[in-house]
Protein backbone atom coordinates (compact mmCIF):
# COMPACT_ATOMS: atom_id res chain seq x y z
CA UNK A 1 0.00 0.00 0.00
CA UNK A 2 1.40 3.31 -0.76
CA UNK A 3 0.42 5.99 1.81
CA UNK A 4 -0.71 9.11 0.05
CA UNK A 5 -2.78 10.81 3.01
CA UNK A 6 0.10 12.41 5.63
CA UNK A 7 -2.15 15.61 5.79
CA UNK A 8 -4.52 13.17 7.67
CA UNK A 9 -1.74 11.67 9.56
CA UNK A 10 2.10 11.85 8.78
CA UNK A 11 3.32 8.13 9.89
CA UNK A 12 4.64 7.71 13.10
CA UNK A 13 8.46 9.15 12.87
CA UNK A 14 10.91 6.40 13.87
CA UNK A 15 12.40 8.96 16.75
CA UNK A 16 8.87 9.17 18.15
CA UNK A 17 7.79 5.41 18.57
CA UNK A 18 11.95 4.91 20.28
CA UNK A 19 10.52 7.78 22.64
CA UNK A 20 6.96 6.43 23.14
CA UNK A 21 8.42 3.27 24.00
CA UNK A 22 10.59 4.79 26.22
CA UNK A 23 8.35 6.53 28.13
CA UNK A 24 5.87 3.59 28.50
CA UNK A 25 8.47 3.12 31.08
CA UNK A 26 9.98 6.06 32.04
CA UNK A 27 7.10 8.63 32.15
CA UNK A 28 3.91 7.04 32.91
CA UNK A 29 3.76 8.11 36.45
CA UNK A 30 1.52 11.20 37.06
CA UNK A 31 3.02 14.48 36.84
CA UNK A 32 1.54 16.23 39.52
CA UNK A 33 2.93 14.57 42.03
CA UNK A 34 5.79 14.06 44.80
CA UNK A 35 7.21 11.17 44.14
CA UNK A 36 10.17 10.26 42.37
CA UNK A 37 8.74 8.49 39.41
CA UNK A 38 6.20 11.68 39.25
CA UNK A 39 8.64 13.93 39.52
CA UNK A 40 10.63 12.34 36.25
CA UNK A 41 7.66 12.41 34.55
CA UNK A 42 7.02 16.46 35.04
CA UNK A 43 10.64 16.71 34.17
CA UNK A 44 10.22 14.75 30.94
CA UNK A 45 6.90 16.77 30.00
CA UNK A 46 8.48 20.14 31.19
CA UNK A 47 11.38 18.92 28.64
CA UNK A 48 9.26 18.31 25.92
CA UNK A 49 6.94 21.46 26.04
CA UNK A 50 10.35 23.42 25.75
CA UNK A 51 11.55 21.32 23.03
CA UNK A 52 8.07 21.81 21.28
CA UNK A 53 8.57 25.57 22.69
CA UNK A 54 11.58 26.62 20.89
CA UNK A 55 10.47 24.47 17.24
CA UNK A 56 7.31 26.74 17.19
CA UNK A 57 8.73 30.14 18.42
CA UNK A 58 7.42 30.51 21.25
CA UNK A 59 7.92 30.39 25.32
CA UNK A 60 7.83 27.30 27.14
CA UNK A 61 4.93 28.76 29.85
CA UNK A 62 2.82 29.85 26.41
CA UNK A 63 2.52 26.06 25.55
CA UNK A 64 -0.23 23.83 26.97
CA UNK A 65 -0.65 20.08 25.43
CA UNK A 66 -4.16 19.24 24.40
CA UNK A 67 -5.85 15.39 23.40
CA UNK A 68 -5.52 16.55 19.92
CA UNK A 69 -5.32 19.54 17.42
CA UNK A 70 -9.13 19.77 17.03
CA UNK A 71 -9.50 20.62 21.05
CA UNK A 72 -6.45 22.78 20.66
CA UNK A 73 -8.50 24.99 17.90
CA UNK A 74 -11.93 24.42 20.15
CA UNK A 75 -10.45 25.50 23.26
CA UNK A 76 -8.20 28.45 21.56
CA UNK A 77 -11.01 29.85 19.62
CA UNK A 78 -13.89 29.62 22.57
CA UNK A 79 -10.95 30.75 25.61
CA UNK A 80 -9.76 33.48 23.14
CA UNK A 81 -13.12 34.56 22.65
CA UNK A 82 -14.55 34.35 26.42
CA UNK A 83 -11.46 36.19 27.71
CA UNK A 84 -12.05 39.20 24.87
CA UNK A 85 -15.65 38.90 25.95
CA UNK A 86 -16.06 42.89 26.92
CA UNK A 87 -14.00 43.86 23.86
CA UNK A 88 -17.01 42.29 21.79
CA UNK A 89 -18.63 38.81 20.25
CA UNK A 90 -17.92 39.09 17.10
CA UNK A 91 -15.46 36.31 15.64
CA UNK A 92 -13.96 36.85 12.27
CA UNK A 93 -12.59 33.16 10.34
CA UNK A 94 -11.60 32.06 6.94
CA UNK A 95 -13.92 30.72 4.71
CA UNK A 96 -12.09 27.77 4.00
CA UNK A 97 -10.45 27.34 7.96
CA UNK A 98 -10.77 23.56 9.22
CA UNK A 99 -14.35 22.41 10.15
CA UNK A 100 -12.71 22.49 13.94
CA UNK A 101 -12.56 26.71 14.09
CA UNK A 102 -15.97 26.46 12.17
CA UNK A 103 -17.71 24.28 14.82
CA UNK A 104 -16.37 26.38 17.36
CA UNK A 105 -17.88 29.38 16.00
CA UNK A 106 -21.12 27.83 15.36
CA UNK A 107 -20.77 26.97 19.26
CA UNK A 108 -20.32 30.44 19.75
CA UNK A 109 -23.12 31.48 17.71
CA UNK A 110 -25.22 29.30 19.63
CA UNK A 111 -24.27 31.60 22.80
CA UNK A 112 -25.30 34.67 21.12
CA UNK A 113 -21.89 35.70 19.36
CA UNK A 114 -21.53 36.38 15.63
CA UNK A 115 -19.13 34.83 12.90
CA UNK A 116 -18.40 36.41 10.12
CA UNK A 117 -16.66 34.42 7.27
CA UNK A 118 -14.07 36.07 4.59
CA UNK A 119 -13.96 34.86 1.46
CA UNK A 120 -11.05 33.06 -0.60
CA UNK A 121 -9.76 33.17 -4.35
CA UNK A 122 -10.40 30.66 -6.86
CA UNK A 123 -7.03 28.95 -5.11
CA UNK A 124 -8.23 29.35 -1.70
CA UNK A 125 -6.41 32.58 -0.53
CA UNK A 126 -8.15 34.54 1.96
CA UNK A 127 -8.99 38.26 0.76
CA UNK A 128 -6.41 40.53 2.58
CA UNK A 129 -8.44 43.39 2.10
CA UNK A 130 -11.58 42.32 3.10
CA UNK A 131 -10.09 39.82 6.13
CA UNK A 132 -8.51 43.79 7.28
CA UNK A 133 -11.64 45.51 7.01
CA UNK A 134 -13.59 43.00 8.82
CA UNK A 135 -11.37 43.14 12.13
CA UNK A 136 -11.38 46.31 12.16
CA UNK A 137 -14.96 46.58 12.94
CA UNK A 138 -16.12 47.34 16.34
CA UNK A 139 -16.94 44.80 18.58
CA UNK A 140 -14.39 41.61 16.74
CA UNK A 141 -13.13 39.79 19.39
CA UNK A 142 -10.81 37.28 17.75
CA UNK A 143 -9.78 36.43 14.23
CA UNK A 144 -8.80 32.77 13.17
CA UNK A 145 -6.70 32.28 9.94
CA UNK A 146 -4.85 28.63 8.98
CA UNK A 147 -1.62 29.08 8.19
CA UNK A 148 -2.01 26.16 4.98
CA UNK A 149 -5.60 24.91 3.69
CA UNK A 150 -5.35 21.15 4.79
CA UNK A 151 -7.58 20.18 1.58
CA UNK A 152 -5.68 22.26 -0.97
CA UNK A 153 -2.53 22.95 0.17
CA UNK A 154 -2.90 26.51 -0.29
CA UNK A 155 -0.80 28.65 2.12
CA UNK A 156 -2.26 32.12 3.79
CA UNK A 157 -1.03 35.55 3.49
CA UNK A 158 -1.00 35.05 7.72
CA UNK A 159 1.88 37.99 7.80
CA UNK A 160 -0.67 40.40 6.32
CA UNK A 161 -3.46 39.55 8.05
CA UNK A 162 -1.41 39.28 11.37
CA UNK A 163 -0.28 43.12 10.79
CA UNK A 164 -4.73 44.32 10.08
CA UNK A 165 -5.24 42.31 13.24
CA UNK A 166 -2.32 44.21 15.46
CA UNK A 167 -4.08 47.26 14.36
CA UNK A 168 -6.77 46.61 14.98
CA UNK A 169 -5.90 45.18 18.24
CA UNK A 170 -7.43 42.04 17.33
CA UNK A 171 -6.24 38.91 18.58
CA UNK A 172 -5.25 36.22 15.90
CA UNK A 173 -6.11 32.83 16.16
CA UNK A 174 -3.19 30.68 13.77
CA UNK A 175 -3.91 27.11 13.03
CA UNK A 176 -0.89 25.97 11.94
CA UNK A 177 -1.77 22.17 11.56
CA UNK A 178 -0.70 21.57 8.08
CA UNK A 179 2.74 23.54 8.08
CA UNK A 180 4.20 23.22 11.75
CA UNK A 181 7.47 21.22 11.98
CA UNK A 182 7.33 21.67 7.96
CA UNK A 183 7.64 25.21 7.84
CA UNK A 184 8.47 28.25 9.84
CA UNK A 185 5.51 29.80 11.95
CA UNK A 186 4.52 33.22 10.55
CA UNK A 187 4.94 35.96 13.04
CA UNK A 188 2.28 37.80 14.62
CA UNK A 189 -0.06 35.14 16.22
CA UNK A 190 -1.76 35.66 19.66
CA UNK A 191 -2.55 32.17 19.72
CA UNK A 192 -1.57 29.14 17.63
CA UNK A 193 -3.27 25.48 17.44
CA UNK A 194 -1.00 22.43 15.93
CA UNK A 195 -1.48 18.78 15.98
CA UNK A 196 1.55 16.11 16.35
CA UNK A 197 -0.75 13.60 14.19
CA UNK A 198 0.15 16.26 11.63
CA UNK A 199 3.96 16.22 12.55
CA UNK A 200 5.10 12.83 12.44
CA UNK A 201 3.45 12.29 16.56
CA UNK A 202 1.06 9.89 17.85
CA UNK A 203 -2.85 10.66 17.70
CA UNK A 204 -3.87 11.94 20.77
CA UNK A 205 -1.81 15.03 21.22
CA UNK A 206 -2.42 19.24 20.41
CA UNK A 207 -0.58 22.31 20.98
CA UNK A 208 -2.29 24.87 22.08
CA UNK A 209 0.13 28.49 22.39
CA UNK A 210 -1.07 31.65 23.80
CA UNK A 211 0.68 34.32 23.84
CA UNK A 212 1.96 36.48 26.90
CA UNK A 213 -0.28 39.37 27.36
CA UNK A 214 -3.37 37.36 25.17
CA UNK A 215 -6.59 37.82 27.43
CA UNK A 216 -7.82 34.08 27.61
CA UNK A 217 -10.40 32.42 29.75
CA UNK A 218 -10.72 28.50 29.90
CA UNK A 219 -13.87 27.29 28.43
CA UNK A 220 -14.08 24.65 30.62
CA UNK A 221 -14.02 23.50 34.07
CA UNK A 222 -10.43 24.16 35.03
CA UNK A 223 -8.49 22.06 37.40
CA UNK A 224 -4.15 22.90 38.50
CA UNK A 225 -3.21 21.09 35.08
CA UNK A 226 -1.67 22.42 31.69
CA UNK A 227 -2.00 26.29 33.29
CA UNK A 228 -5.43 25.17 33.91
CA UNK A 229 -6.35 25.58 29.99
CA UNK A 230 -6.93 21.80 29.74
CA UNK A 231 -8.14 19.52 32.27
CA UNK A 232 -7.19 16.00 32.89
CA UNK A 233 -3.83 14.36 33.66
CA UNK A 234 -1.95 14.70 31.03
CA UNK A 235 -0.52 11.66 28.48
CA UNK A 236 3.19 12.09 29.29
CA UNK A 237 4.77 9.15 27.04
CA UNK A 238 2.56 10.35 23.92
CA UNK A 239 3.21 14.22 24.64
CA UNK A 240 7.19 12.86 24.76
CA UNK A 241 6.79 11.30 21.88
CA UNK A 242 5.14 14.43 20.15
CA UNK A 243 7.85 16.27 21.22
CA UNK A 244 10.31 14.25 19.61
CA UNK A 245 8.50 13.92 16.20
CA UNK A 246 8.68 17.54 15.84
CA UNK A 247 12.07 18.02 16.85
CA UNK A 248 13.01 14.98 14.08
CA UNK A 249 10.68 16.83 11.73
CA UNK A 250 11.82 20.62 12.07
CA UNK A 251 15.63 18.69 12.04
CA UNK A 252 15.19 17.10 8.00
CA UNK A 253 12.53 19.87 6.85
CA UNK A 254 15.14 19.82 3.94
CA UNK A 255 12.84 16.55 3.05
CA UNK A 256 9.88 18.72 2.77
CA UNK A 257 11.63 20.43 -0.40
CA UNK A 258 12.13 16.88 -2.03
CA UNK A 259 8.28 16.23 -1.30
CA UNK A 260 7.07 19.53 -3.36
CA UNK A 261 9.26 18.88 -6.42
CA UNK A 262 7.60 15.58 -6.37
CA UNK A 263 4.31 17.27 -5.66
CA UNK A 264 4.78 19.22 -8.44
CA UNK A 265 5.29 15.91 -10.51
CA UNK A 266 2.02 15.27 -9.90
CA UNK A 267 0.55 19.03 -10.70
CA UNK A 268 2.48 19.07 -13.82
CA UNK A 269 1.17 15.44 -15.04
CA UNK A 270 -1.78 15.01 -13.64
CA UNK A 271 -3.40 17.47 -16.47
CA UNK A 272 -1.34 15.67 -19.43
CA UNK A 273 -2.25 12.24 -18.57
CA UNK A 274 -6.46 12.27 -17.27
CA UNK A 275 -8.22 14.32 -19.20
CA UNK A 276 -11.53 16.75 -18.02
CA UNK A 277 -9.08 17.26 -14.82
CA UNK A 278 -8.60 19.85 -13.00
CA UNK A 279 -5.66 20.69 -10.52
CA UNK A 280 -6.71 23.03 -7.59
CA UNK A 281 -4.96 25.48 -5.24
CA UNK A 282 -1.70 27.72 -5.46
CA UNK A 283 0.55 26.50 -7.46
CA UNK A 284 3.46 28.17 -5.85
CA UNK A 285 2.47 29.35 -2.37
CA UNK A 286 1.58 26.09 -0.86
CA UNK A 287 2.44 23.56 1.87
CA UNK A 288 4.73 21.53 0.46
CA UNK A 289 3.22 17.95 0.48
CA UNK A 290 -0.45 18.78 -0.43
CA UNK A 291 -2.21 17.90 -4.06
CA UNK A 292 -5.54 18.30 -5.14
CA UNK A 293 -7.50 17.51 -8.19
CA UNK A 294 -10.82 17.04 -9.14
CA UNK A 295 -11.81 14.46 -12.06
CA UNK A 296 -15.06 15.81 -13.77
CA UNK A 297 -17.73 13.21 -14.40
CA UNK A 298 -16.48 10.91 -11.70
CA UNK A 299 -17.86 10.29 -7.90
CA UNK A 300 -15.22 10.50 -5.77
CA UNK A 301 -16.20 7.66 -3.78
CA UNK A 302 -15.83 5.24 -6.65
CA UNK A 303 -11.95 7.09 -7.46
CA UNK A 304 -10.81 6.58 -3.92
CA UNK A 305 -12.35 2.71 -4.04
CA UNK A 306 -10.67 2.48 -6.96
CA UNK A 307 -7.38 3.86 -5.93
CA UNK A 308 -7.48 1.61 -2.50
CA UNK A 309 -8.04 -1.65 -4.74
CA UNK A 310 -4.94 -0.68 -6.55
CA UNK A 311 -2.98 0.31 -3.61
CA UNK A 312 -3.28 3.96 -3.52
CA UNK A 313 -4.57 5.53 0.09
CA UNK A 314 -6.02 9.18 -0.58
CA UNK A 315 -8.42 11.28 0.81
CA UNK A 316 -10.93 13.40 -0.31
CA UNK A 317 -13.72 16.30 -0.15
CA UNK A 318 -16.25 15.06 -2.44
CA UNK A 319 -19.15 14.78 -0.29
CA UNK A 320 -19.75 11.47 -0.86
CA UNK A 321 -17.31 9.98 0.67
CA UNK A 322 -17.47 12.19 3.66
CA UNK A 323 -19.89 11.69 6.32
CA UNK A 324 -22.18 14.43 5.51
CA UNK A 325 -24.09 15.11 2.30
CA UNK A 326 -22.73 18.51 1.84
CA UNK A 327 -19.39 19.06 -0.16
CA UNK A 328 -16.60 20.34 1.55
CA UNK A 329 -16.86 24.24 2.65
CA UNK A 330 -13.76 24.41 0.85
CA UNK A 331 -13.84 23.32 -2.76
CA UNK A 332 -17.49 25.39 -2.31
CA UNK A 333 -15.65 28.46 -1.00
CA UNK A 334 -13.13 28.71 -3.76
CA UNK A 335 -15.74 27.85 -6.27
CA UNK A 336 -14.27 24.51 -7.71
CA UNK A 337 -15.30 21.15 -8.93
CA UNK A 338 -16.58 19.42 -5.75
CA UNK A 339 -17.14 15.96 -7.29
CA UNK A 340 -14.51 13.77 -8.05
CA UNK A 341 -12.04 15.01 -5.95
CA UNK A 342 -8.71 13.38 -4.91
CA UNK A 343 -6.15 14.61 -2.31
CA UNK A 344 -3.10 13.28 -2.14
CA UNK A 345 -0.45 14.44 0.62
CA UNK A 346 2.84 12.86 0.54
CA UNK A 347 4.70 11.71 4.11
CA UNK A 348 8.08 11.44 4.43
CA UNK A 349 10.69 8.87 2.59
CA UNK A 350 7.97 9.12 -0.40
CA UNK A 351 10.28 7.95 -3.52
CA UNK A 352 9.75 9.15 -6.58
CA UNK A 353 8.64 5.30 -7.59
CA UNK A 354 5.78 5.60 -5.76
CA UNK A 355 4.52 8.90 -7.54
CA UNK A 356 5.57 7.45 -11.26
CA UNK A 357 3.28 4.17 -10.02
CA UNK A 358 0.39 6.65 -9.25
CA UNK A 359 0.92 9.00 -12.41
CA UNK A 360 0.78 5.18 -14.07
CA UNK A 361 -2.48 3.87 -12.68
CA UNK A 362 -4.60 6.86 -12.12
CA UNK A 363 -5.62 7.12 -15.81
CA UNK A 364 -6.94 3.67 -16.38
CA UNK A 365 -8.70 4.23 -13.12
CA UNK A 366 -10.53 7.49 -14.35
CA UNK A 367 -11.31 5.83 -17.79
CA UNK A 368 -12.59 2.94 -15.94
CA UNK A 369 -14.98 4.74 -13.71
CA UNK A 370 -16.62 7.08 -16.69
CA UNK A 371 -16.98 4.37 -18.77
CA UNK A 372 -19.23 2.73 -16.61
CA UNK A 373 -21.14 5.74 -16.11
CA UNK A 374 -21.41 6.16 -19.22
CA UNK A 375 -19.28 9.00 -20.37
CA UNK A 376 -17.28 8.97 -23.45
CA UNK A 377 -13.90 11.37 -23.36
CA UNK B 1 -26.24 30.82 -0.73
CA UNK B 2 -26.16 33.74 -3.10
CA UNK B 3 -22.55 33.66 -4.62
CA UNK B 4 -24.13 33.95 -7.59
CA UNK B 5 -25.56 36.92 -9.61
CA UNK B 6 -29.72 35.86 -9.04
CA UNK B 7 -31.49 37.71 -11.86
CA UNK B 8 -34.91 37.56 -10.87
CA UNK B 9 -36.87 34.81 -12.21
CA UNK B 10 -39.05 36.79 -15.20
CA UNK B 11 -35.94 38.03 -16.32
CA UNK B 12 -34.01 34.77 -17.27
CA UNK B 13 -34.19 33.78 -20.77
CA UNK B 14 -36.58 30.99 -21.64
CA UNK B 15 -34.05 27.70 -22.12
CA UNK B 16 -34.28 25.64 -25.26
CA UNK B 17 -33.95 22.35 -23.04
CA UNK B 18 -34.62 21.41 -19.66
CA UNK B 19 -32.53 18.76 -18.26
CA UNK B 20 -34.20 17.72 -14.92
CA UNK B 21 -31.62 15.72 -12.58
CA UNK B 22 -33.64 16.53 -9.14
CA UNK B 23 -33.30 14.22 -6.99
CA UNK B 24 -29.51 13.07 -8.43
CA UNK B 25 -26.58 13.32 -6.62
CA UNK B 26 -23.34 15.22 -8.35
CA UNK B 27 -21.67 14.16 -11.03
CA UNK B 28 -25.11 13.13 -12.66
CA UNK B 29 -26.37 16.59 -13.18
CA UNK B 30 -23.10 17.38 -15.20
CA UNK B 31 -23.02 14.52 -16.85
CA UNK B 32 -26.13 14.99 -18.23
CA UNK B 33 -25.50 18.60 -19.30
CA UNK B 34 -22.09 17.69 -20.81
CA UNK B 35 -24.33 14.66 -23.08
CA UNK B 36 -27.08 17.25 -24.30
CA UNK B 37 -25.99 20.54 -24.08
CA UNK B 38 -25.19 19.92 -28.52
CA UNK B 39 -28.65 19.73 -28.80
CA UNK B 40 -29.29 23.74 -28.15
CA UNK B 41 -28.41 25.78 -31.17
CA UNK B 42 -25.58 28.05 -30.28
CA UNK B 43 -26.42 30.85 -27.83
CA UNK B 44 -28.81 28.96 -26.69
CA UNK B 45 -29.73 28.08 -22.78
CA UNK B 46 -29.85 24.84 -21.05
CA UNK B 47 -31.65 25.01 -18.14
CA UNK B 48 -30.23 22.04 -15.39
CA UNK B 49 -32.56 21.06 -12.62
CA UNK B 50 -30.66 20.23 -10.00
CA UNK B 51 -30.88 19.81 -5.69
CA UNK B 52 -27.87 18.23 -5.11
CA UNK B 53 -25.74 21.06 -2.85
CA UNK B 54 -22.75 19.86 -4.67
CA UNK B 55 -24.62 20.69 -8.38
CA UNK B 56 -24.91 24.64 -6.89
CA UNK B 57 -21.03 24.54 -7.02
CA UNK B 58 -20.35 21.78 -10.00
CA UNK B 59 -22.66 23.09 -12.43
CA UNK B 60 -20.99 27.04 -12.76
CA UNK B 61 -17.22 24.95 -11.83
CA UNK B 62 -17.82 23.26 -15.10
CA UNK B 63 -19.05 25.85 -16.98
CA UNK B 64 -15.66 27.54 -16.27
CA UNK B 65 -13.70 24.54 -16.91
CA UNK B 66 -15.91 24.25 -20.26
CA UNK B 67 -16.15 27.66 -21.26
CA UNK B 68 -19.68 27.26 -21.44
CA UNK B 69 -20.92 30.92 -19.82
CA UNK B 70 -23.17 30.53 -16.83
CA UNK B 71 -26.23 32.71 -17.14
CA UNK B 72 -27.63 32.21 -13.65
CA UNK B 73 -29.00 30.12 -10.76
CA UNK B 74 -32.82 30.88 -9.53
CA UNK B 75 -34.14 28.82 -7.12
CA UNK B 76 -37.06 26.84 -7.34
CA UNK B 77 -40.05 27.13 -5.29
CA UNK B 78 -39.57 22.94 -4.48
CA UNK B 79 -36.23 23.53 -3.75
CA UNK B 80 -33.26 22.81 -5.53
CA UNK B 81 -32.16 25.26 -8.38
CA UNK B 82 -32.64 25.68 -12.21
CA UNK B 83 -28.74 26.85 -13.28
CA UNK B 84 -28.86 28.36 -16.55
CA UNK B 85 -25.95 27.55 -19.05
CA UNK B 86 -25.59 29.19 -22.75
CA UNK B 87 -23.72 26.85 -25.20
CA UNK B 88 -21.31 28.84 -26.48
CA UNK B 89 -19.07 26.48 -29.27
Amino acid sequence: MVYFDAASAEPLHPQAREALLGALDAGWADPARLYGSARRARMLLEQARAEVAEVLGARPDEIVFTTSGTQAVHLGVLGALAGRRRAGRRLVVGAVEHSAVLHAGEAHEREGGTVETVGVSRTGVVDVEAFAAAVAEPGTALACLQTANHEVGTLQPVAEVAAACREAGVPLLVDAAQTAGRMPIPEGWSVLAASARKWGGPAGVGVLAVRKGTRYRSPLPSDEREGGKVPGAQNVPAILAAAAALRASWAEREEYARLSELVDRIRRTVPRVVPDVEVIGEPVRRAAHIVTFSCLYVEGEALLTELDRAGFAVSSGSSCTASTLRPSHVLEAMGVLTHGNVRVSLPRGTTAADVEAFLAALPEIVRRIRREAGVNT
Amino acid sequence: MSRWQTAPQEEAQTPALTIDALGKKCPIPIIWLAERINEVPLNAIVAVLADDPAAYTDVPAWCRLKSHPHVGTYELPQGGWAIHVRRNY
